[in-house]
């Protein structure tokens, strides 16, 4: 199936290649010869709004501004912005699906869409075509989008990488040139960072991006699940206690106070020289670069990929940015037609770029984007589409586990260990409890 | 012919109200017509909400999809469930300890600015502010004095010497406890104080004069002249307190989000978390439901006690 002519094709061709250095005309007509060829043509008169969560990367949201802009010149769809918080989203969803009106769109996280299955637009037919178009989706982003179902609910436009972010210098001063590889040798140098006062720390409060990112993997690292893939909660297990014996571990070399973290906390800290090593998105090392009096944190942080536990295979845990579109809208050919646009070529290869590499994609063909090579920093960011599992684990990544995302389960039961507050068989048996109620 | 010229002649007899004459001017029909928009009112946005919560509670509602009627099962859930019970605790110790204190230092306060004091005026609004400021704003303010890397006070002892490392106040369990209620008291106070003031500029100086004259001593004054006159509006302003405390979600959700590990979780920070957040709108109406029994508490000791006689003037018979 084509949808373009040869010349818009070159046309397009010549634009991505120059990315960066894209003149506003030849976008301008691309995004026009687009507009008229899409299989989506928006209503006539229609208007779009759209929530999403509140940028980290300064750089980024300008990128997506100017993406609207111009989706808004090439269909004459105006479209509105509104930003919430990471936690905000979800509540304002809900509430949108529950009472039928709202935004017409939102780009939320995790399984949101699965929170509320009937009010979501089918897009199969978007997903199929940027499948087609852009080398295929990654395995996690089909079961994101489709659920257990047949239809695609949501787009999922990008990853939010989670990956340690650690201090060079500190690091080759306590005995390790790069960041450790196995589940054992991170223990060592958090103790060896520990000991020689840099020390590190990961959030154990409410923290929906940070928090649910390291205790996952490590739950997952360890054998442990929430359920297994028929939805069955299997989390009392010999693995899940071993996790948290090492959890707890960890968490004695970490400074005090991870227990009330939540996701600013640890930018703030590591930014400030009080911590040496943590897990974030790129977004400290954007920040560093940005402000002169961080420079030299900038140039002595790297990033490394997650620790390899006793499973023997990488079990991180990266956020999913889902786009959605709800069925009270009334322009659901333009809402489609905006979900299209902002993955194709032109406008997603600027977009990653300006995010620096705090999004991740999800499609095999933007692997090539520069933004991945120019700086070696961001390299890891590049493959976290790829190693990343599910927020349902071995199950399905339904309401169900949105629920338990959401309700903090796993987070709290690693908290408990970790604070002292609970041995691990009662961390897990109140976690236990609240997971076969949500589950049942 | 001349009956009827006599009777048009003369004035004519009041004639028998019609029904509908009658119900015009009757005071309880009307009144029903003027109490209706603040009774719909009360209704739509006080009632209505109530019910519908108490009614949400007994069905598996989640968001985005309705639920089906499911009887008491929500709350046999939350009877086994350790989390809810920790609220429950959280949420008396929090209301107790705080209203406890608000009152004692409003009333201390109270009794110091009704003394005649230079700058009264400036004074007590100065008191004011922390009542007035948005809970939100005070919330991150303390937020950052409590910060477990960056706090003010963990820099400030520590440069005099006198401890050694920051201080965790809301990454450890008590003290991120003992923070948050300070932090409710420093807010509350202001409240019961300007209140209480109040209700002492109220009482009569003659009463005072009296007593002094008769040798009493200025604690008698205050146990035999003050605290009696003074009961009624403790009753109401203790009321209002203890309500605002036990309900309170701004200053917990901005603080610690009912951190860590739920040991600062409310009742009404749960419920949220558990309705809105996690869309679990049955099992979280329960949760809020459950906090009714409590507050009806509040409010009938305070009703039966503003009954009593000594309540409303302060004498000793009943």
């Amino acid at each position: 199936m084509t949808f373009f002519t040869r010349r818009t094709l070159v046309k397009g061709g010549t634009a991505a290649a120059a990315a960066g250095a894209l003149t506003g005309p030849a976008l301008l007509d691309w995004a026009k010869a687009w507009a008229q060829s899409a299989p989506w043509k928006p209503e006539k008169g229609a208007q779009l709004s759209i929530l999403r969560w509140k940028y980290f990367v300064q750089s980024e949201d300008d990128a997506f501004v100017a993406l609207m802009d111009s989706f808004t010149k090439a269909t004459g769809v105006k479209v509105t912005i509104a930003r919430e918080s990471f936690e905000d989203v979800q509540p304002k969803a809900s509430v949108a699906a529950n009472t039928g009106a709202g935004p017409d769109l939102f780009w939320g996280l995790y399984s949101l869409p699965h929170l509320f299955p009937q009010k979501c637009l089918d897009v199969s037919d978007v997903a199929d075509y940027l499948g087609k178009k852009y080398g295929g989706w990654v395995p996690t982003a089909i079961t994101y989008g489709k659920g257990t179902g047949n239809k695609w609910l949501a787009i999922p436009v990008c990853y939010g990488g989670n990956l340690p972010n650690y201090r060079i210098e500190a690091s080759k001063k306590a005995g390790f040139s790069k960041f450790p590889a196995t589940t054992d040798e991170l223990l060592a140098y958090a103790k060896a960072m520990k000991a020689q006062g840099t020390p590190g720390g990961m959030a154990l409060g409410h923290a929906s991006g940070d928090g649910n990112a390291w205790v996952y993997w490590c739950l997952w690292a360890f054998g442990g699940n929430v359920v297994d893939k028929n939805d069955k909660v299997i989390i009392s297990s010999p693995e899940t206690e071993k996790a948290l014996e090492y959890a707890k571990q960890l968490y004695a070399s970490m400074v005090p106070g991870t227990a009330s973290w939540n996701d600013a906390f640890n930018n703030k800290a590591f930014l400030g020289g009080e911590i040496h090593w943590t897990n974030n998105g790129i977004s400290i090392y954007v920040a560093a670069q940005n402000d002169p009096s961080k420079k030299q944190i900038a140039e002595d942080m790297d990033h490394g990929s997650w620790p390899v536990g006793p499973v023997g295979k990488p079990t991180e845990f990266a956020l999913l940015f889902p786009l959605m579109a709800m069925t009270y809208t009334k322009y659901p050919q333009a809402c489609k037609a905006l979900m299209a646009y902002m993955l194709e070529a032109d406008q997603f290869n600027k977009w990653l770029i300006a995010s620096k590499g705090y999004l991740s994609h999800c499609l095999n063909a933007y692997d090539a984007n520069p933004v991945w090579t120019a700086d070696r920093k961001t390299t890891p960011y590049r493959d976290v589409a790829k190693r990343t599992l599910t927020a349902g684990g071995l199950g399905s990544v339904g309401e169900k586990a949105a629920s338990a995302i959401a309700d903090f389960v796993v987070l709290d039961m690693f908290a408990a260990v970790c604070t002292g507050r609970e041995e691990p068989k009662g961390a897990i048996k109140i976690a236990d409890r609240q997971l076969r109620r949500i589950y049942r | 012919m001349a009956d009827i010229a006599l009777k048009s002649s003369g004035r004519a007899a009041p004639r028998e109200a019609t029904a509908w004459e009658r119900l015009k001017t009757n005071n309880s029909w009307l009144s029903i017509w003027f109490m209706l928009p603040a009774a719909a009112f009360l209704i739509l946005f006080l009632a209505y909400p109530l019910g519908l919560g108490v009614w949400l509670s007994f069905t598996d509602t989640k968001i985005g999809r309705s639920g089906e009627f499911v009887g008491i099962e929500n709350y046999e859930w939350l009877w086994d469930d350790s989390v809810f019970w920790l609220s429950v605790f959280n949420t008396l110790l929090y209301t107790i300890v705080a209203s406890a204190i608000k009152f004692a230092v409003g009333l201390y306060l109270a009794l110091l600015l009704n003394e005649n004091l230079p700058f009264k005026a400036i004074l007590r609004a100065v008191v004011l502010i922390p009542f007035i400021v948005p809970t939100v704003l005070s919330a991150i303010a303390f937020w950052w004095i409590y910060d477990s890397q960056f706090s003010i006070v963990s820099w400030t002892l520590r440069n005099l010497g006198l401890i050694s490392s920051n201080i965790d106040f809301l990454g450890d369990v008590w003290n991120a406890r003992w923070s948050v209620i300070f932090a409710n008291i420093w807010r509350g106070v202001p409240f019961v104080a300007i209140t209480l003031l109040a209700g002492l500029q109220t009482v009569s100086p003659s009463l005072y004069e009296a007593a002094t004259i008769d040798g009493a001593t200025p604690w008698q004054r205050f146990r035999y002249i003050t605290y009696p006159l003074l009961t009624p509006i403790i009753a109401v302003v203790m009321t209002f307190s203890v309500l605002f405390t036990f309900t309170d979600f701004q200053l917990i959700w901005v603080l610690t989000r009912g951190g860590p590990v739920n040991a600062t979780q409310l009742m009404a920070t749960l419920s949220y978390q558990r309705a809105i957040i996690a869309g679990q709108l049955g099992e979280g109406a329960a949760i809020s439901t459950a906090m009714i029994p409590f507050l009806l508490a509040a409010i009938l000791i305070s009703w039966f006690g503003l009954q009593r006689r000594k309540w409303q003037q302060g004498e000793s018979n009943d």
